[in-house]
């Protein structure tokens, strides 16, 4: 073995590459096998494996480094072989998180999968860690290199999952840590000899063959289409796999799909044939079986999203969330004038419109429609037609559910500032029409109706109580918001179609409490109750007051399905027995959960080796441990709110989380590594200064970072209409020079830190890892609270701090 | 003699064994009949204090008798008997659970079963509600779609002397015309909307019980009740006494 005098530049950045798209990767992976819940989980388990590595090279480095050139190449091959199985193993660990509460075994589980997927980014950042080091003196081209990897990895995910699915791209990043591996050991001379041509054997087997059965993806038992496919002779007839999510098609000859959610008890038609339509194996939407007959689709007449059509006399409409055409039809059989629908997944309109084209009968060709492909709120924001009435119905955090991206599902759908768009976009006495699930006590209903509330008083409107209209079935609640006051003829058209099908009104302008309650019953009106008091002078107190989390969304608090509140929380544990626990918003306490997970984690995998590495690490001039820890942390915590507040931010912008993470992402690691090549330069012209180079940096960056708060939005506006490749430029434009200031903290401490001591490169490392460790889940938590601004402003104050611990 | 010995105690020891493993079901079925009194004791107490605070009926007396009545452990899968009289969902497999005990003596009591009921029960699962359903009713017609669970529910029903009750595998939409008409149905299979068909069925007078939500959690339950003039009336029902406001009613 001979010593280098170079580090392995080429493979630490395809190691970095490899594990970041294998982070992006997971999170499709896990919306597969289970629900979106999970994507922020899988950053901090990233960021785990990240902070665990640089503790154990830290304690460890009087034993790896004489070893380096073997460690390096073991562990490099150790990320292809774990990211594989690891996964494989996470998947068959049989963690339920709908048992979560029920069965105490369920927490050990997801504590299992939390440790296996760390793992592969344990072995890709010990990789990386021991190069910084090995090479102290180089850490600017290392991580240049590292950062510059790990960009063009995130993109470059996007580009695999647009042609292979996702197990086949899982088996691609296998294979890259084998050829990463196969790289440094012939840059490095590891013996034996033949061992880069072994390795890179194993990678060709490894991306050659298709997905097969042992590394298939095994969804939960538990969702919509497993359920399906249990009964007999269900079938998949298409399958359609991109970034976008893994899109089936089932056909269930014996026991027909008759997807005609909340239909009217009044009605005794079946709905025609249909198939099902699952996304990441949720669902099914229908895929209607449509002959140009109008007479099959009465059925869309007994659900409460019709009431538009009683109210409207052939109206212009916008579908915004059209899916596989059920709301399309609906309009062409109530005899729409002309027709746009906004789907956001291309395969989906395509497999409507050619694959199933017999079938469907081509809604999307029909006469007077035209679709569109695009984000819904998106497509409102760039587009200045208007319409008769605007339909979303049962349309979920589409963008977050099928991306499984930010779970906590941020929306940008149902928030102050998209409704008022979509009333911008009403002709005079146009209609909103939103519909919703019925859960009880009320939830959502009540939320859009606080949102719709305060969407119309933005406006200017001084008399919003006239403007709404709520009606409720036995499962689905629509709620109607008018460009202008409700007619007495609209009130008594909305009687008749509600007393006709046995729905029930909950809100007119001057409803009379004599007609509620009548066909649904409840045991008190409490829809009726709470839409008079979020119209009322009590509104903020009645808000305050109510046990589940209904105060209007907006776009710094784009979380419409956010509906926990602590408080509540005791009381529905008390009543488990009963049955309360269902009535728990589950995604909450398990962020809460897996942040204590995350951070006891974080304590154990820094602060234990802090204590027991404390006799090796020497003062540095000026930096004590605990200087290092506060100024580490400090950047780690900053960096990773800045980042996410704006993958957040930017996602009206791009029009989808999954580009919004992908570009924002990239943009940030690449031009955080120029800015991190940059800065030596910057310390050496700076040298004497003043103010330090920190100094400049944390002004520029608190420039950049709250000016882009105030102006952001009024820059997007604009540029919406811009075709994708355009808008996807100008936000990589728009981020680097915050990316750029924001890259040089990080190495600027390092630089000045390794001057001293080795091990506390390795240390100062494992601390801002682990700091990400957290941050990547408190930032989510705290936008909950505070909203994304204030996550922004946290993050610019601890860079202040940093400056204050820098010297 | 010393190994007449100890052939006598190896002999002893063997009968033991087998005396042992001949009472262990018994003793097995023993435990579990007293984990399902204090399931039967703790769901009661339940209803009773729920009741009380209500000021509605609690759960029937008839209801928790039958509760009483059925093995539990007996429909669910070997590796969930454990945690058969835990009031709380198992799995059972398929990705179907069986509900919460105390939400199965809820729906039952809506149904309002009396001795010479006819009832429905769309979707077997593991023929526990079935089972109870029958403690209950004259006869009890069961349909479940996915083929391995309705096998397994018919075996499980038969062995447990379930007689009056029918089982079917297939499509729960359109009933059962042969067993109908119906003085109650239940509904625990997901559906979309409430099938046409079995309104049809429906007795005037008659009542139906549809839970809604996903596997291991009922959010609240729906009563459609069939006036006698044939017109009908729904009831959301929250299984939970809990208000939505601090400080409610």
């Amino acid at each position: 073995m001979c010593r280098m005098s170079s580090p392995p530049l080429a493979a630490v950045a395809l190691l970095s590459a490899a594990a970041l798209g294998y982070e992006v990767l997971l999170m499709r992976l896990f919306s597969i096998i289970l629900w979106h819940h999970f994507a922020y989980m899988i950053i901090s388990v990233a960021m785990l494996g990240y902070g665990a590595a640089g503790a154990f090279v830290a304690l460890m480095q009087r034993q790896l480094l004489p070893r380096f050139e073997r460690v390096f190449v073991a562990a490099a091959a150790g990320f292809g072989v774990t990211a594989i199985g690891c996964f494989l193993l996470a998947q068959s660990v049989g963690f339920n998180p709908l048992e979560m509460l029920w069965d105490p075994g369920q927490p050990l589980r997801l504590l299992i999968v939390y440790a296996l997927l760390s793992l592969p980014f344990f072995c890709a950042a010990t990789c990386v860690c021991l190069t910084f080091s090995r090479f102290a003196d180089a850490p600017h081209r290392i991580y240049s290199f590292d950062i510059l990897g790990a960009g063009a990895g995130c993109l470059a995910i996007l580009g695999a999952l647009s042609v292979t699915s996702p197990a086949g791209a899982l088996q691609w990043i296998g294979a890259l840590g084998l050829v990463a591996a196969a790289l440094a050991a012939q840059r490095l001379r590891v013996r034996p000899r033949w061992l880069p041509a072994a390795l890179l054997g194993g990678a060709a087997v490894l991306a050659i063959n298709s997905p097969s059965q042992w590394a298939a993806l095994h969804p939960s038992g538990y969702k919509d289409l497993s359920q399906t496919l249990a009964i007999r002779d269900t079938r998949v007839v298409a399958e359609r796999s991109s970034p976008m999510g893994w899109i089936t098609v089932v056909e269930s000859p014996l026991i027909p799909f008759r997807y005609a959610p909340g239909m009217s008890l009044n009605a005794i038609m079946e709905p025609p044939p249909q198939l099902g339509v699952f996304t990441d194996g949720d669902g099914p939407a229908a895929l209607t079986r449509y002959d140009g007959k109008s007479e099959p689709l009465a059925y869309l007449d007994a659900l409460t999203s019709a009431l538009p059509y009683h109210l409207l006399e052939r109206p212009r409409v916008l579908v915004l969330g059209a899916g596989a055409g059920g709301d399309v039809l609906q309009a062409i059989y109530h005899g729409a004038r002309e027709i746009d629908a906004v789907e956001v997944n291309p395969q989906i309109v395509d497999l409507v419109q050619h694959r199933f084209a017999d079938y469907s009968g081509m809604p999307y060709s029909a006469t007077g429609v035209r679709v569109h492909i695009g984000e819904a709120r998106h497509f409102v924001m760039a587009h200045a037609d208007r319409f008769e009435l605007i339909q979303m119905s049962l349309l979920d955090a589409f963008g977050a559910s099928s991306a499984g991206l930010y779970a906590i599902s941020e929306s940008y759908l149902y928030t102050v500032e998209a409704l008022r768009e979509y009333l911008d976009h009403l002709e005079p006495g146009g209609l909103l029409a939103i519909t919703r699930w019925v859960n009880l006590p009320p939830r959502d209903a009540l939320k859009l109706f606080a949102t719709a509330v305060a969407a119309l008083e933005a406006r200017g409107s001084e008399r919003p109580a006239l403007q709404l209209v709520l009606i409720r079935g036995w499962k689905t609640a629509t709620l109607l918001v008018k460009n202008g006051e409700v007619t007495s003829a609209q009130i008594v058209a909305l009687k008749e179609f509600c007393h006709s099908r046995s729905f029930d009104v909950a809100y007119y302008p001057g409803i009379d409490p004599a007609e509620l309650n009548r066909f649904n019953v409840l045991e008190r009106p409490e829809f009726h109750e709470g839409a008079l008091a979020l119209l009322g002078p009590q509104r903020e107190a009645f808000i305050a007051s109510y046990k589940f989390n209904i105060a209007p969304a907006t776009d710094d608090h784009p979380y419409f399905f956010e509906f926990f509140k602590w408080r509540t929380l005791p009381e529905l544990l008390a009543l488990k027995a009963q049955g309360g626990l269902p009535l728990l918003e589950w995604a909450y306490p398990v962020l809460a959960a897996t942040l204590v997970q995350a951070a006891l984690a974080s304590l154990l995998l820094i602060l234990l080796p802090l204590w027991i590495g404390a006799g090796r690490v020497h003062k540095v001039v000026g930096w004590s441990r605990w200087r290092v820890t506060a100024y580490f942390a400090a950047i780690g915590f900053a960096f990773m709110f800045i980042e996410i507040a704006f993958i957040q931010k930017f996602i009206l912008f791009l029009a989808h989380p999954l580009y919004a993470v992908a570009v924002v992402l990239c943009a940030f690691l690449v031009f955080a590594g120029l800015g991190s090549r940059y800065s030596s330069r910057l310390r050496a012209k700076l040298h004497g200064a003043r103010l330090q180079p920190l100094g400049w940096v944390v002004v520029a960056t608190g420039l950049f970072a709250l000016s882009y708060l105030v102006f952001l939005p009024v820059v997007f506006r604009p540029l919406l209409p811009l075709p994708d490749a355009a808008r996807i430029a100008l936000s990589i434009g728009l981020i680097a020079p915050l990316a750029f200031t924001m890259g040089m903290p990080f190495p600027l401490g390092l630089a000045s830190v390794a001057g001293g001591s080795r091990d506390l490169v390795a240390w100062a490392w494992g601390i801002n890892a682990c700091a990400s460790v957290v941050a990547a889940i408190l930032a989510t938590l705290l936008a909950i609270h505070l909203g994304l601004n204030a996550v922004v402003v946290l993050a610019v104050a601890l860079y202040v701090l940093a400056a204050v611990a820098y010297r | 003699m010393m190994w007449r010995r100890h052939f006598g105690v190896r002999l002893s020891l063997l009968s033991a064994l087998f005396v042992a493993a001949a009472l262990r079901p018994a003793i097995a079925d023993n435990d579990f009949a007293a984990q399902r009194r204090d399931m039967v004791e703790e769901i009661a107490a339940v209803a009773r204090s729920a009741a009380a605070e209500s000021g509605k009926p609690a759960i029937s007396a008839a209801v928790t008798a039958a509760l009483a009545r059925v093995p539990r452990h007996r429909f669910v899968p070997p590796d969930q008997e454990h945690a058969a009289y835990e009031n709380r969902p198992l799995p059972i497999g398929f990705g179907q659970t069986i509900s919460q005990p105390y939400i199965v003596a809820l729906m039952t009591d809506l149904m309002r079963v009396e001795p010479n009921h006819v009832v429905l029960e769309v979707g077997t699962g593991s023929g526990y509600q079935a089972a109870v359903l029958a403690e209950l009713a004259q006869s009890v017609c069961t349909i479940e779609i996915i083929e391995p669970l309705a096998v397994e529910a018919q075996r499980r029903l038969q062995q447990q002397g379930y007689t009056r009750v029918r089982t079917k595998t297939g499509d729960g939409y359109y009933g059962w015309e042969d067993c109908g008409p119906f003085d109650s149905i239940i509904v625990t299979a997901a559906a979309s909307h409430v099938p046409p068909p079995l309104i049809r069925q429906l007795k005037p007078g008659g009542r139906m019980v549809i839970p809604v939500g996903t596997a291991f959690l009922t959010q609240h339950l729906l009563l459609v009740a069939k006036n006698t003039d044939g017109t009908i009336v729904t009831r959301q029902v929250l299984p939970v006494r809990f208000v939505p406001l601090t400080g409610g009613h």
